[in-house]
């Protein structure tokens, strides 16, 4: 029977693990997500879950450790965040290379210096070119339901590739909710056994992922490219079909509120689309024309949504909780890049904003899609890049 | 490896099964030479155990035997021998 339960997001992310029927853990703690892999732990001690807990010496062996897993033929999960992520930076690109569905945890915490302990997105966006497919979650319930989800897309033949399921740190991961939790068998139902594209067989023994001459390298490059555009594709039938099993669905790649006959489009990322709902209901009954859109899946990019969606809007605006030094929030960019081959390209404004967990409530986004509306009836962008909050 | 002509005949990721002289003659890279001196040898088989490149042989009496089309002279062999039976000379000597 699907339980109800009131739990943390980071606990969540652990039921999700079990419920997945992982085989293999391998992690090492670091703040905030060691509650993820705690709740592992118990769940394995308590003989719960039927899934070897490898613990290691570093984030870059728990990551070693979850390829040589998944090569070897076992679902494989870990969990990081920030600094730990960076260190697994190497081994991640070996994981992708050598097309294992890995799925991690990341739960999302600013990058230092200044050390900081609390959520931005300068963790996983730092690893945006490494192969991984990323998600990002809006609540707890996402975030065990997207954990599900990736492993039926991370399995898929026509995929191969692991993926990152990236949650707030605090703002989700220690943040009680109530969530259901599906019964085994109805997870059974949705997601099949594991399936890898290869794997290691000790009667044909064989090394992976060895050197490749300049003859080759291209072509497996390729191969890694197409298999994100066949993500891309895949998101919205694996969104559909959990909606069948489960009644819960989240628009694939894209998650639209209110916007089909907005003027202004708020397009955000995380937690923050919640209070961006807030925002556009309380501007919708002041007459305003404001909508939301939440990117979902960051990896592979929605470059057509971002495309359709900008068909009826003015404008958009895009919220980033992160910087690339030196030139903008990466949703900026990317939203700029995926309508630059319209004919009729609404305006596009960049702000950055909630960096090292600053609160963005409501009233922040409201307070940006004012501003942005100025712009907008102005048709004039006056600022390419506006850090919101920012203390004079 | 086998050669493949299009994407269609590779792997999702290279794969490598292991066959002898995958890599060529590694032999050819050695500066310094094994050379065993058998009356010396007392058949403990550790120059065949450390080798890291599996070119020792053991033989029917459990003396070594290099392969030389194999051998880097890396000379863990020399340095493991308890008797110093094998010596690690120049290759042009």
């Amino acid at each position: 029977m699907t339980q109800m339960i009131i739990d943390t997001a980071n606990h969540i992310a652990g039921y999700a693990a079990k419920a997945a029927r992982v085989k293999v853990v391998a992690a090492y703690p670091i703040t905030p997500q060691t509650t993820v892999v705690e709740k592992i732990a118990d769940f394995v001690e308590m003989g719960e879950m039927d899934a070897e807990y490898i613990r290691v010496e570093s984030e870059h062996s728990a990551m070693v450790a979850c390829i040589a897993a998944a090569a070897a033929g076992v679902r494989t999960f870990t969990a990081t965040s920030s600094h730990g992520l960076a260190l697994m930076h190497e081994a991640l690109h070996w994981a992708s290379g050598s097309r294992l569905p890995i799925v991690m945890a990341v739960v999302n915490r600013a990058m230092g210096a200044p050390w900081s302990i609390w959520p931005d997105f300068s963790d996983s966006l730092s690893q945006r070119d490494t192969g991984w497919m990323q998600f990002y979650c809006a609540d707890n319930q996402e975030v065990f339901d997207t954990i599900i989800q990736a492993y039926k897309l991370c399995e898929n033949e026509k995929v191969f590739l692991p993926a990152m399921v990236c949650l707030e740190g605090f703002i989700l991961s220690h943040t009680y909710a109530p969530v259901n939790v599906p019964n085994q068998e109805e997870v059974d139902d949705y997601l099949p056994e594991y399936r890898c594209g290869w794997e290691l067989d000790v009667n044909r023994p064989c090394s992976h992922a060895n050197l490749v001459s300049p003859e080759y390298y291209m072509e497996f490059r390729y191969m890694i490219q197409e298999a994100m555009e066949n993500a891309k594709r895949l998101i919205p039938k694996v969104d559909k079909d959990f909606f069948e099993h489960f009644g819960r669905e989240y628009g694939g790649l894209v998650e639209k509120y209110k916007c089909d006959d907005a003027d202004l489009v708020m397009l955000t990322m995380g937690t923050m689309a919640s209070d961006a709902k807030l925002a556009v209901d309380k501007m919708r009954n002041e007459g305003l024309k404001v909508g939301s859109a939440r990117v979902r899946v960051y990896r592979p990019f929605p470059i057509e949504e971002i495309m359709k969606l900008a068909e009826n809007v003015q404008m958009i605006s895009t919220i980033d909780r992160h910087i690339s030094f030196g030139m903008e929030g990466f949703l900026a960019s990317e939203a700029k890049a995926a309508v630059f081959d319209k004919t009729d390209k609404p305006l596009i404004a960049g702000f950055i904003a909630g960096l090292g967990g600053r609160d963005v409530t409501a009233g922040t986004i409201e307070q940006i899609a004012k501003k942005s509306l100025k712009w907008m009836r102005n048709g004039k962008i006056e600022k390419r890049t506006e850090w919101v909050d920012l203390k004079e | 490896m086998a050669v493949a002509k299009s994407r269609k005949e590779m792997p999702i990721t290279p794969l490598s099964s292991p066959t002898e002289g995958s890599m060529g003659k590694t032999g050819s890279w050695r500066t310094f030479r094994p050379e065993v001196n058998y009356g010396k040898c007392t058949r403990c088989t550790l120059c065949w155990i450390y080798c890291p490149d599996a070119a020792i042989t053991r033989q029917d009496d459990d003396s070594p035997k290099i392969d030389y089309d194999y051998c880097k002279g890396c000379g863990i062999c020399a340095n493991e021998c308890p008797t110093k039976a094998i010596v690690m000379k120049r290759e042009e000597e």
